[in-house]
């Protein structure tokens, strides 16, 4: 326990309360960095649609919900989230369990919650509750963890993981896994037991592709060749890289990617739009991208550095390099780094449940870091 | 850390490699999918008659295609697909099934432009439309034979568009086109080539003598249940064809009712032996070779002449001692017999040959016949008598009607012309003209007191002969089957048209020339005579012809 730490939870009442004394918590850098990478994607997003001023404006309202998330998110002092977190995780787990028995029940995949007015993924929520779940387990725990621990919370990140691999959601899942795993690594694993991990996992590779779907299977056939169906499954990859290697060192120039504007692109506004960026704004805008990323990734890792106890430290490391791993994993499946999983490019794809995710996110860093000021003498 | 600094070289040096490293052959492979050359279509020269009236125009119409490869993976729009085009799903499938290992192939062709717009419209992969043109032939029927007929694919298969197919085509020309991946062109890029239209095809017809004949002959086939027939007028002053019309006929417009007979143009595909209409040919010899004038006497008593052991030339009554004149007017096979065996047999080849008689006509149509003239070598004493009246020896009715036009000429020979003869064509004189005045003296004669009377036309003086052919069949000549033909000369005074009708087969119990043909070119002449604006040369007694026809309407 951090001295102080019973103030924060005597303001926590107040600095919920819009008109209260406390102040109101807003973190510059994370803010601007935010939004500068939004209207980045909503430019290109424009270009993608080919010009669509209805799915500009759509996706601009779910950028305002995100963000009103993110400044509600950014209030939530950290030791009221660290109380929360086990009753979050367990909703998200029982969401989830919900979920599987009524897709079992209508035999077929099903991701989503229908409440009516919206939709609800709550495999989305989990992105978010397993790297905090796995913090606050460690919260009170001293730091690394014993092998008996390290099974708790391997079995924090994979019961969530396999429920939603088996929707199918596979994009999902490995972040899910990743946000888990990388939250684990920060707590501190010895060698051994890393090597122990490893092995598992080449283990469990064969066992996992039994389990896999047959379009999951294509996806990584296709992964080593795409030109081994080139009007099928490798057709995503062979087209982005086209589109990347057209757009050169400066681009095509705004508007003007053929790629994306003579449709040979798939899934150019979600999953692809990094490649119609690489099209049109060529090496370099790509890498001012990229650039923003990490420098969004690096204050939340200075966050993490500056955090005083080990949930907030642990959940901004853990949440900061999760969101590093999206980047890497989007980036580099368009570029065919990767395997072609559905995962979006963070802030920049059109769809809106992640962002709402990923800001909400934000915002808890926005909180770990707000609320320490506050305490500082 | 490592591994994340590891992560962010590899991506880095990824996006460097593909977009640095693999930028020219990955543009390449960009340009390979969108970047196109298509051709840019040509449509047909246009053919016209005389005075610039459309006979034949293309006019655009839409063809589909699909692509059987990429519309495989748009399988469940076929429905729609099969809707818009009118088609059946299931044969539409087998199709493009069956067809999986080819990139192109067409489903529907020539359709209307709004119909091609809405397939175009459902957006389904893998079709795309072709402009193309479509033949389309205002006069139908009554110009099909001359101006013939293109395939779909619209290259000439009939008539001047087989004859002048490459007159006509377009040269496509080729661009260079941004296409999506639905194959839609987005924009042009590049013109490479531009597209050539075919040239204008001015035939020599014109389209109101055509109508006007073809009125005419359709209506005396049906009247005299004929088999079939032919009318052919020529330009005396050019040789040029005025108007061709055969019956039976067929709408071009209609594939369907593109048949082995209708479409025959019999007017230059089909011979026959023209009986007495060829008689003026050997007379024109006679005068020719200085041994007969038009009022030498021939001796064709007793009515028939014995040239062979087994063979007797007959008339039907006896016509005693009679000129030149009479035996043409009265059409004397005996009286010809006597004058043809008095000739050389070159000297009379030569004058026949010169008249075109078993020449081609050379005016480009498919499937043009000769005729047939026999090589006087191989003559004998009993074909050079049937000779003489038009057996033993076949023409089309455009020959007989190029002959006759050189009588009209005054003995000039003139090459038969489908186009407008704008320099005029080499001409070679093959008879006198006085050899030719006396003939058409005695041709109008033939008209005016003889056996083609009924040729005669108001207001102008007309020469001409009939003939009435047996037709040969086998085993011989056919008792009961006859083709009536007239071949006349309007106005004497200054020729200006020849007209040849030919009547096969008519079955109403009237067969002469003189009473089938003969009506026929007088509506004809009268008609054409008039729409020309041919000054009439013969008005001296016009209160007589309305007498006669006022005595004969009650």
């Amino acid at each position: 326990m951090f001295p102080g730490s019973r103030d924060i939870e005597s303001s926590s009442g107040i600095s919920l309360k819009p008109l209260g004394s406390s102040r109101l918590v807003i973190d510059p850098s994370l803010l601007l960095l935010t939004v500068v990478i939004c209207c980045i994607g909503l430019v290109v997003l424009y270009s993608a649609t080919n010009e669509s001023n209805t799915l500009l404006v759509r996706q601009s309202v779910r950028f305002a919900v995100a963000f009103a998330a993110f400044l509600v998110a950014s209030q939530v002092p950290p030791d009221a989230l660290r109380l929360w977190t086990p009753w979050i995780f367990c909703l998200a787990l029982g969401l989830l369990l919900l979920l599987m028995a009524m897709g079992s029940a209508s035999q077929g995949a099903n991701r989503w919650l229908d409440f009516g007015v919206f939709q609800f993924q709550p495999s989305e929520l989990m992105k978010l509750a397993v790297p905090m779940a796995v913090a606050w387990f460690m919260s009170e725990r001293r730091l690394p963890p014993t092998l008996g621990q390290l099974l708790v919370l391997l079995s924090i990140v994979l019961v969530p993981t396999l429920i939603i691999a088996d929707q199918p959601d596979l994009g999902t899942a490995v972040l899910v896994l990743a946000a888990g795993a990388l939250t684990i690594m920060l707590a501190g694993i010895g060698l051994r037991v890393l090597l122990g991990i490893v092995f598992a996992a080449a283990v469990s590779v064969p066992l996992l592709w039994n389990y896999m779907l047959p379009y999951q299977r294509s996806r990584v056939f296709t992964f080593f060749n795409p030109e081994s169906d080139p009007l099928g499954a490798g057709y995503n990859i062979i087209q982005s890289k086209i589109a990347l290697g057209s757009g050169g060192l400066f681009g095509k120039g705004w508007l003007n990617g053929t790629q994306a504007h003579l449709e040979f692109l798939p899934e150019r506004s979600t999953d692809f739009i990094f490649a119609v960026m690489g099209e049109e704004f060529g090496l370099l805008g790509l890498l001012l991208l990229l650039i923003l990323y990490l420098a969004l990734v690096a204050r939340g890792l200075y966050i993490s550095y500056q955090a005083q106890d080990t949930f907030t430290r642990l959940l901004a490391g853990g949440l900061s390099l999760t969101f590093f791993f999206y980047v890497f994993v989007n980036a580099g499946m368009v570029c065919g780094l990767l395997p072609v999983v559905g995962v979006p490019l963070p802030l920049v794809s059109a769809g809106g449940t992640s962002m709402v995710t990923l800001m909400v996110g934000f915002g808890m860093l926005a909180a770990i870091n707000g609320h320490r000021k506050l305490l500082a003498p | 850390m490592m591994g994340f600094a590891l992560m962010a070289v590899a991506l880095g040096g990824r996006l460097l490699y593909l977009q640095a490293v693999d930028k020219e052959f990955l543009s390449a492979q960009g340009d390979s999918r969108h970047l196109v050359d298509v051709a840019i279509p040509a449509h047909r020269g246009p053919i016209t008659d005389r005075h610039g009236e459309m006979l034949a125009v293309s006019t655009p119409v839409d063809s589909i295609a699909a692509n059987p490869q990429k519309i495989r993976l748009a399988m469940n729009r076929l429905a729609e697909l099969a809707l818009a085009l009118d088609l059946d799903e299931g044969l539409l499938a087998q199709k493009i099934m069956s067809n999986l290992d080819r990139q192109f192939i067409w489903l529907e062709r020539h359709l209307r432009p709004d119909s091609a717009a809405r397939v175009m419209q459902l957006g389904i992969p893998g079709i795309e439309t072709r402009r193309e043109y479509r033949r389309y032939y205002p006069s139908g029927e009554v110009t099909s034979h001359v101006i013939g007929f293109t395939n779909i694919d619209d290259w000439g298969q009939e008539g001047l568009e087989l004859a002048f197919n490459h007159y006509l085509e377009g040269k496509e020309g080729s661009k260079r086109v941004l296409r999506d991946l639905l194959g839609r062109t987005v924009q042009d890029v590049e013109l490479i080539d531009p597209a050539q239209p075919g040239r204008t095809l001015a035939t020599s017809l014109d389209l109101r003598l055509q109508y006007l004949a073809y009125r005419e002959l359709k209506q005396a086939v049906q009247d005299n249940g004929a088999n079939s027939g032919s009318v052919v007028i020529l330009d005396v002053e050019t040789s040029e064809v005025l108007a061709m019309v055969n019956q039976p006929s067929y709408n071009p417009n209609d594939g369907a009712q593109r048949k082995p007979g209708p479409i025959r143009n019999r007017a230059v595909t089909d011979i026959f032996e023209p009986g007495s209409s060829f008689k003026p040919f050997v007379v024109a010899a006679a005068l020719e070779s200085g041994r007969y004038q038009a009022d030498s006497l021939i001796d064709t008593s007793p009515g028939f002449v014995k040239v062979s052991d087994s063979v007797v030339i007959e008339d039907p009554n006896n016509l005693g001692e009679i000129d030149v004149t009479t035996v043409l007017a009265k059409s004397s096979n005996v009286g010809m017999t006597k004058i043809a065996l008095e000739l050389g047999q070159q000297d009379l080849w030569t004058v026949l040959s010169d008249f075109g008689i078993g020449r081609s006509t050379t005016s480009g149509f498919p499937g043009e016949s000769s005729g047939v003239l026999t090589d006087f070598q191989h003559w004998r004493p009993v074909g050079q008598a049937t000779l003489s009246y038009g057996y033993g020896v076949s023409v089309t009715a455009l020959q007989l009607a190029r002959a006759y036009a050189t009588v009209a000429a005054g003995g000039i020979f003139r090459p038969v012309s489908v186009r407008v003869v704008r320099d005029p064509l080499p001409v070679e004189r093959v008879i006198s003209s006085a050899t030719s005045a006396a003939l058409l003296d005695m041709l109008e004669i033939v008209v005016s007191v003889g056996s083609g009377s009924l040729a005669s036309v108001p207001g102008f003086r007309v020469a001409g002969k009939t003939g009435t052919a047996k037709k040969s069949g086998v085993g011989g000549y056919s008792e009961d089957k006859y083709i009536a033909i007239f071949a006349g000369i309007a106005p004497v005074t200054k020729p200006k048209l020849v007209v040849v009708v030919v009547i096969d087969e008519p079955r109403t119990g009237v067969y002469y020339g003189g009473e089938v043909a003969a009506p026929v070119f007088a509506s004809i002449a009268s008609g054409a005579l008039r729409l020309l604006g041919v000054p009439p040369d013969n008005l001296q007694e016009p209160a007589l012809h309305i007498a006669a026809l006022t005595e004969a309407s009650p």
